[in-house]
This record gives C-alpha cells, structure tokens and sequence, in this order.
C-alpha cells in the first residue's frame, strides 16, 4: 500500500511540475533583457522592456480587441443555444431528433480542428453562392465557426449539472401551478446559473484561444490574436511573447484565486448547514 | 412527462438542432460533395458535380482526389504517422495520467479541488502559448540544453527540437488534462471497501490493483484515450511548432492542401479520409459520453 | 363484507378514475384500472415496488398522459387540463424541496402563482407552517433540515393550496421507524382537520391499513382489490393479496362437499380435510386454495375435541415444532404437519414466563375454528 502511495504520489508531483515549468520559464524570461530569449543576460535584467513592446505593438493590441469581441459574442450565443442543447437532452425524454442532436453535441469536441475548419469554410463559400450571405469571409464567420463549436461543451456541462438535479424539482413546480415559462425562470434557471456560468467561461476561453478553425474561416484584417502570434512564433522565438504570456497568467490567476476565496466561503457556509441540520435531528 | 407544451418544446430542441445541422452537418456533406470535383482555375475552384447537359441533370463523379491519395506515398505515410504519433502520445498521456489521477483521487477530501484545480488551471492559459514555451525549452540554445551543459552532463546540445520527442512533448503536456478528468472522475467513484475485501482475501496491493481497480476504471481509461487520441491524430500547431520537417502530419497536409496548392477536393479528400480513420473511435466516445451524461441521473 | 357499500353511486365517487391504461413502449405500466375515491377520505394504494403506483399517481397529477381511459375530479374531466391548471397538489417522494429558496418561499409558491396578496399569502403560509409545527423555520433552506423537517415542508407546500385532491408519493418512506409510526397518526390528524382528499402510496402494509380508510392492491399495473384495511386482510379476493398482506397458510385442495354448512375441501398437501365458509363461486369438484391466517391457528398438546373421533380429521392436522422465533409481542412457530408441509403458527405472548411452553422438536395438534379458512379460486 504505502509503496503504491509513494509512487503515484512522485508521478502527481513530477506531473504538476511538467505541466508548470513552461509556464514559468516564460513568465521569468519575460524579465529578460537579451534578444536570445532563452540566455539570461544578469547584466541589464530584470526588465520591462519587453512589456513596453507589447503595449506599444499595434497589431498584438488591434488583435486582442478583436478576439475579445469574438469571444464575448461567442460565448454568450454559445451560452443560450448549448442551455437549450443541454435542457432539450436531459428534460424532454425521448423526442424525435434527439440521437442526432446528442451526436452532433458530442462530437465537436474530439473532432480534428482542422477538419472543423475546413467543413466550416466550404460552408460559408457555398452558402455565399447560394444566398450571397455571409459577404466574404472575416469577424462574422469566425464568430459563427466559434459559436458553434462552443456550444458544444456548454451542452455537456449544462446537462450535467441538469441530470445532478432531480426532475421531480420541476414538476413540483408545475404541480403548484407554475407554467413551464415561469418554471424555467424561477426552478431550472437559478439551479443552472452556475453551469452556465462556467460554460461561458470555457467558451470564452476557448474562442479566445482557437487558431486553427480561425484561421480557415477568417479573412485578411480579420487577424485574431492567436493567429498573430502563431505568425510571429512559428519562426522561432520572439521575447514580447513571452511578455503577452505572463499578462494572461496573471489574468487567469487573479480570476482563479479569486473563486477560490469565494467557493472556501460558500463551503464554510455549508459546513455550518450541516451542522444545524445534524443539530436539527437531535 | 410533459415539462412544456409541444410548442415549447420544439423551440427548445428545435434552435440548437436547427444551428447544428446547418453550421455541423451540413459543412461535412459539402465537403463529402467536394470531396468527388476536380480541381479547377476559377471561383470557386472546383468543378460542379451536376452539370446540366441537354436540359437533364448528370451526375459527375471525379475519382481523382482519392486516386492522389493513394498513389502519392505522402500521404499514406503521413496518414501513418500521425496514428503512430497519436497512440504513442495517447499512451504516455495515460502512463502519466492514471497514476496522477490515481494520487488525486486517494488524498484527503480537502486537497482534491485544489490539485483538480492545479492540473486544470494551465487549460485555461492559451494552448498556443503553452506550446510555444516548449521550444524555449527544446531548442538548440534552449533552457535544457544549456542547463544540462551547465551541469556538464552533455558537452554538445542535443537535437530536441523538430524531433517525435518534441511532438509527444508537446501533445502530452497539451492533452494531459484531457486524460486525467475522465480518469478521475472514474476513479474517485470506486469503492474503497473493494480493496480492503480484496487484501482481506488475501491479494496483494499490486495484485488487488489490477485485479480490482484497473478493471474498474476501463471506462475512465477508455474515455480519457479517445478524448487524447482523436484530435491528436489530426492536431497542426504542435507538429507545426515542435516537429520534424522531413516528415508532416495528415492535419498539416489537409492544411497546406487547401492554403498552399489551393486543391480543395484533395484537402476534401483528406479530411474524408481522416473522418473515416477516426469513424469508430469517435463514436465509441459519444456512446461513452452519453452513457456518462445519463448515468448521472 | 356488508360494511362498506359498493362504490356504485355516482354521487358518492368524488375522484373517478375509469379504466386508465398507462404504456411504456410495449410495457403496461397501468392496466385498465378504474376506481371511485370519495371526498375526504384518505385513500391508499398498496403495491410492491414496480406495479404501477407513481405511475397512477403522475397520471393524476397530470405528469403523464394516460394512453386511454378518463380521470374526472370533482365531476370535471382532466384529459385536457395541464398540471398546472389542476386543482391537484402532490408531495414527491423526494419531496422535492427548491433548494435555492428558504422554506417560507417554498410554501408561498403555489399561493404566488396564484396572484394572491403579499399579506394573505404571508398569513397562509404561517398558518400552514404551524400546523404541520415547523412555525420557526420559515428562514431555513432546505438543506438546514432534518429528514423529518423537510417531509413537513413538502407535506405543508402541497396543502397550503387547498388542493382538491393531495396526492403523497410514499410520504413516509425516507424516515424512520419511530418517526414514521408517529408521523401516520399525525398525517390523520392533518387531513382530518382540513378535509383534503388524500391518495396514499405505499409498499408497508402497516402503514397502508393505519393510513387508509380505504386500499386498493396493485398487482402488475392492475387493481388486485379495494377494500376497507379489515376487508382486505380478513377476506382477501385473490391468492396475491391474500399472500401480499400480512403472512398465510395456503394449501391447494378439492371442493368435496357444498353443502348448507358451508364447503368441505380435501387437501392432499395438509392432510385432513378443511371445513370453510360457502363462496359463490365454488362448486363440487373445483380446485381451490384455503389460506388461513397463522394467528387464527390453535397449538396444543392434546388433540383438539373434534379430531378423537374415527375417520380424517376436519381442521385439525398433527405436526412437530421444528422452529420457534420469539418476537417480543408474540412468538411464531414453524410446524412440520404429518403431510410434510410447514405451517406458520402465532401465539400472542399474554403472560410472561409461561409455566411449560411448547418447545422445539415437540409433537404439537394445529386446529381452527371453521370460520377461518378462507377459500380463494384465483
Ligand atoms: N417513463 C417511463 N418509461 C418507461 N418505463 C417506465 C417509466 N416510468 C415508469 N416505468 C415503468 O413502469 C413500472 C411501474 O413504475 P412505477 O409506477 O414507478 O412503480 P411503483 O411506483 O409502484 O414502484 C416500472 O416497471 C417502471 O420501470
Ligand atoms: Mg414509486
């Protein structure tokens, strides 16, 4: 047992390490002065040089509007049409066209991007042909591909934070004499509030961070910000990079530790329901 | 059960399969249809597949796209590697995965969100980004180079970059997460009673493992292989960044196809090809994943 | 079995539920079941789990819509009306409790979706709250509850619409013992008071014959029998029920003699001859069973006064304790009879520590009175 306990416990902590140490390296060569990127050059660091770039780059910055206007409008379409994915698959039973939406819910998310991109750019050529919409391809194809492979894992969290809750919860609302507009509104929705939430946290992070089908559906002076910074990093290390990383890190830091603090909060408060309703049973 | 009128519930199901059919279905048809043109100098470059010919419609059918991919060797052996390089990676997702996993699921109640959390928490940092780091670290003049010749183990830098190493490199550390939640969320269900019988039996920890636990967690390893294996077999930026140059990935050839050759029925061709390499494994998942999302009732 | 007269009245059927059929599939859930409940009683379906109840319970509610048959309330049919238009209330199994709202908020969201006033609602709610006794908890949420409390709560949210009918989908199921014993007299008391219609579902028979005034028995989907609890117990219509509720003797045998003093049956399995009261359906020749209840069954040492005489004993067979298990209240006794066959035996335990009490291995005479056995064809 405690041999086992040893080795899985190496593996987790060799594992984590694995996962960090890029992250860190690029956070602590941000400071770096040399253009080598890779050389730490003691003489003249740490530095902010690099940041001063990357506030002063035109293109990194017009590219980070755009994709942060893309990932809010995907999100939050990606956030109503994978709730209604979601409620369809895990309160309405059987219904007919109900095996090709869970499959066509399910498989965005293994599906090769490169093939997502691909069928998406076909599509909107031929639909161009057909009905002369959309005009060309640029911000409006890119924020249609990435609604639609957002919706997908918004579907799955959504239904399985439905499926977690009892049905009956529902139909005791419908029994009291709530129509089923009202039922959503006052039962369904405030129990989903937070799967939702946190699928439009992934489909923002996910459209935010998605090269591969953009690049197939976007058009020129549509550039994203990862299709920006794969052109400059595909010929090799640039610094500013490293610069624009640590910004996100610490971004996505601060939000996490932030709901961490919030969820230890909720947490003691359930302890303490807890232990009113054990005290309820004495 | 009737949770909503008729009305209502066609709106609900109605929108998202209204949206999928023509932004997810759709796309693969045209594709499929492209899939069977020849290429051709013109807007769009591909020849129709109904032509009209003294008032009636004919039907033509164009070979040549999947004629290519099975003569040119390019492909054949691009199609190979990549399902080389996707189980091997697949395979050291799961040797680090599932003892990780494992760890995870066996520390105490209060540690568990935040080790779930630390393995989650570079997810949420770019993927791009995150591979990128890796050539820092891979390349010539890269941070392990020169930190293994600082320590004089090696005297002259090893090749790391724009090798198989560097790919698995980089799809493991990428798709890690992808492993572990599935396998997690399998293994933190077991019933720690199991074990205990069976050492009371007489089995061994080792043995009590794969007799017990192994077993049990098929489904978690099952799932978390598929959600590596499938987009790793098609995956372009790690090859991209990371691999070799003598030899590409099919998601790079349907890639440069399309963007470089402008040939879109043979990059038609190669994602059909890709789709039906990958027909069984992907709906193996969804059975998975459906048994999964309705099990939780 | 002329307590109770047939529900054949029109006037008297309150709820009349007229050969409702349920399918899943090709599954029969709900089997032509038809049943008058009157205004005011409470009502209790008893069933193993799997025949149907929840099923005829949702139909009621209007969860579920029936594949053929009528449901009328109060002289109103229900086909078209949806839940939440009937003037039916349910409490879950479950209880189904909104986990994001305090229990105030609970109960008022029935009487909101009403339009009431803000004022009236607030008393209503109190009112209930006290009945049930959960007067200082409006503030909980659910989860700050007991088992106990939060089946208070369902029961009060389900009431406090005044509902014509109160559907309870095992209301007690998920307490225990104690608590469920006390809590029956207490849903009695609840209903009694407010005079709502109850239909009760339940697999514990105990709890069925304390609850109801009346049961149905389902049986795979069907209704076995509706009865008064003593109607039910003493003269079950069937086999099934007659097993189901409560434990029995039930020995296959031959209608011999139907004569004025009733009906004499030779049983092969029992060895002797059973004497039982006259069924209508019972003719010379018929292959029936006799089932007798094991408390209505005599134990003792010396023969019974009838069995001396020359020729087969009538309702009186020899046999050997093979078992004793003391209950408490009661001791039951497993005798081997001289045919082979066991048979259950009660004794109330009246006096502690009996002089002599019969003990295992010892030969032993069982007897019953001829009103006893009762004789089922089904
Ligand atoms: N929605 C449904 N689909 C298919 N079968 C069902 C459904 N609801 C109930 N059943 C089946 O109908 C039978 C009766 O179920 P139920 O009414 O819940 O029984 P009870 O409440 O008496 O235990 C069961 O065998 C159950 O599997
Ligand atoms: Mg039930």
């Amino acid at each position: 047992m405690r041999a086992r306990g040893l080795f899985t416990r190496t593996a987790l902590v060799l594992g984590l390490m694995f996962l960090y140490l890029p992250i860190l390296s690029m956070i602590v060569f941000s400071f770096n002065n040399s253009r080598l990127v890779t050389v730490w050059d003691p003489a003249h660091s740490p530095t902010l040089k690099w940041y001063v770039a990357l506030m002063s780059n035109e293109q990194i910055l017009r590219a980070a509007w755009l994709s942060m206007r893309i990932a809010l409008i995907s999100a939050s379409a990606a956030v109503v049409l994978g709730t209604l994915a979601g409620m369809a698959l895990a309160r309405l039973g059987a219904f007919r066209g109900r095996m090709l939406l869970a499959g066509m819910t399910t498989a965005p998310i293994v599906m090769p991007e490169v093939i997502t991109g691909l069928s998406l750019l076909l599509l909107f050529v031929a639909m161009q042909q057909l009905i002369g919409w959309p005009k060309g391809v640029g911000a409006v194809t890119i924020t249609l591909a990435h609604i639609t492979f957002c919706m997908a894992y918004v579907t799955v969290v959504v239904q399985s934070r439905l499926s977690g809750f009892d049905e009956a919860l529902e139909e005791a609302a419908m029994d009291l004499g709530a129509r089923p507009l009202r039922v959503f509104l006052r039962i369904t929705l405030p129990l989903i509030l937070p799967a939702i939430a946190s699928g439009w946290l992934l489909a923002f992070t996910l459209s935010w961070d998605d090269l591969v089908i953009t690049q197939f559906v976007a058009g020129p002076g549509s550039s994203t910000l990862p299709m920006v910074i794969f052109s400059k990093v595909r010929f090799g290390v640039t610094p500013d990079v490293n610069a624009l990383a640590t910004i996100m890190v610490l971004i996505v830091a601060t939000g996490i530790a932030i709901s961490t603090v919030w969820m230890r909060y909720r947490q003691q408060r359930r302890v303490r329901d807890l232990q009113l309703a054990a005290l309820a049973n004495l | 059960m009737r949770l909503t009128t008729a009305s209502g519930r066609r709106l609900v199901a109605g929108i998202p399969i209204l949206w999928l059919l023509v932004l997810f279905l759709v796309p693969f048809i045209i594709v499929f249809r492209i899939s069977f043109s020849e290429v051709r100098l013109a807007i769009p470059p591909y020849t129709p597949l109904l032509t009209w010919r003294h008032g009636s419609p004919v039907l033509q059918l164009h070979w040549s796209a999947y004629r290519f991919l099975f003569t040119d060797p390019l492909y054949i052996s691009s199609y190979l590697y990549s399902l080389k390089v996707a189980a091997v990676s697949t395979l050291c997702c799961l040797g680090l995965g599932y003892p990780m996993a494992y760890a995870i699921a066996r520390s105490d109640a209060a540690s568990r969100p935040v080790l779930l959390m630390l393995i989650v928490l570079p997810f949420w940092t770019s993927f791009l980004l995150r591979v990128y780091a890796w050539i820092g670290l891979l390349k010539n003049n890269g941070v392990i180079n020169n930190v293994l010749m600082y320590l004089g183990v090696i005297h002259h830098p090893l090749a790391l970059l724009q090798t198989d190493f560097a790919v698995y490199i980089g799809i493991v550390y990428s798709y890690l997460p992808f492993m572990i939640l599935p396998l997690y969320a399998n293994l933190e269900k077991h019933d720690g009673t199991l074990l205990e019988a069976a050492a009371d039996l007489g089995a061994r920890p080792l043995r009590a493992f794969v007799r017990v636990t192994l077993p049990q967690s098929f489904a978690g390893i099952v799932a978390g292989a598929l959600l590596v294996f499938i987009p790793a077999v098609g995956e372009y930026v790690i090859p991209t960044l990371l691999g070799r140059t003598d030899q590409i990935m099919i998601g790079r050839v349907l890639s440069d196809e399309f963007f470089e050759n402008r040939d879109w029925p043979v990059a038609s061709a190669v994602a059909i090809v890709i789709l039906l390499l990958l027909v069984v494994p992907i709906m193996l998942f969804q059975r998975l994943e459906r048994r999964e999302l309705e099990a939780a009732r | 079995m002329n307590a109770i007269p047939a529900a054949a009245d029109p006037d008297s059927a309150y709820v009349r539920i007229a050969n409702l059929t349920k399918r899943f599939g090709d599954f029969v859930a709900v089997d032509d079941v038809s049943l008058d409940i009157r205004r005011g009683e409470i009502f209790c379906l008893l069933g193993g789990s799997g025949s149907g109840k929840t099923t005829l319970l949702r139909m009621l509610a209007g969860f579920e819509l029936p594949s053929a048959g009528t449901i009328r309330i109060d002289g109103a049919d229900m086909s078209a009306i949806p839940p939440y238009e009937r003037p039916v209330n349910m409490m879950f199994q479950s209880y189904a409790l909104f986990p994001h709202m305090s229990v105030e908020k609970n109960v008022a969201f029935g009487l909101e979706q009403e339009g009431l006033g803000r004022e009236q609602i607030r008393r209503q709610v109190g009112e209930i709250l006290d009945i049930v006794k959960m007067g200082g908890f409006g503030a909980r949420k659910p989860h700050q509850l007991s088992g106990g409390q939060r089946q208070r709560v369902a029961l009060a949210r389900a009431l406090v619409k005044r509902p014509k009918l109160l559907l309870l989908d095992e209301p007690l199921a998920a307490l225990d013992r104690k608590l469920r014993e006390h809590t029956q007299f207490e849903l009695i008391n609840i209903q009694q008071r407010l005079g709502v219609t109850f239909i009760v579902v339940t697999h514990d028979q105990e709890e069925a014959m304390t609850l109801g005034s009346r049961l149905g028995v389902m049986n795979h989907g069907r209704i076995a029998q509706i009865g008064t609890p003593s109607d039910i117990y003493e003269s079950p219509a069937t086999r099934f029920v007659a097993d189901f509720i409560g434990s029995v003797n039930m020995f296959e045998g031959r209608v011999s003699d139907d004569g004025a003093d009733g009906l004499r049956i030779d049983c092969t399995e029992l060895g002797c001859t059973v004497r039982a009261p006259r069924t209508a359906s019972c003719t010379r020749g018929a292959t029936v069973w006799t089932a007798i209840r094991p408390e209505k069954i005599n134990i003792s040492r010396q023969p019974p006064a009838a069995a001396g005489q020359p020729g087969p004993a009538e309702n009186a067979v020899r046999g050997t304790v093979r078992e004793i298990a003391y209950m408490g209240d009661m001791s039951v006794y497993l005798v081997q009879i001289d045919s082979g066959s066991m048979m259950r035996v009660t004794l109330p335990n009246v006096m502690r520590g009996a002089e002599r009490p019969i003990a295992r291995e010892e030969s032993v005479w069982l007897s019953w009175h001829g009103s006893s056995p009762v004789v089922l064809t089904e």
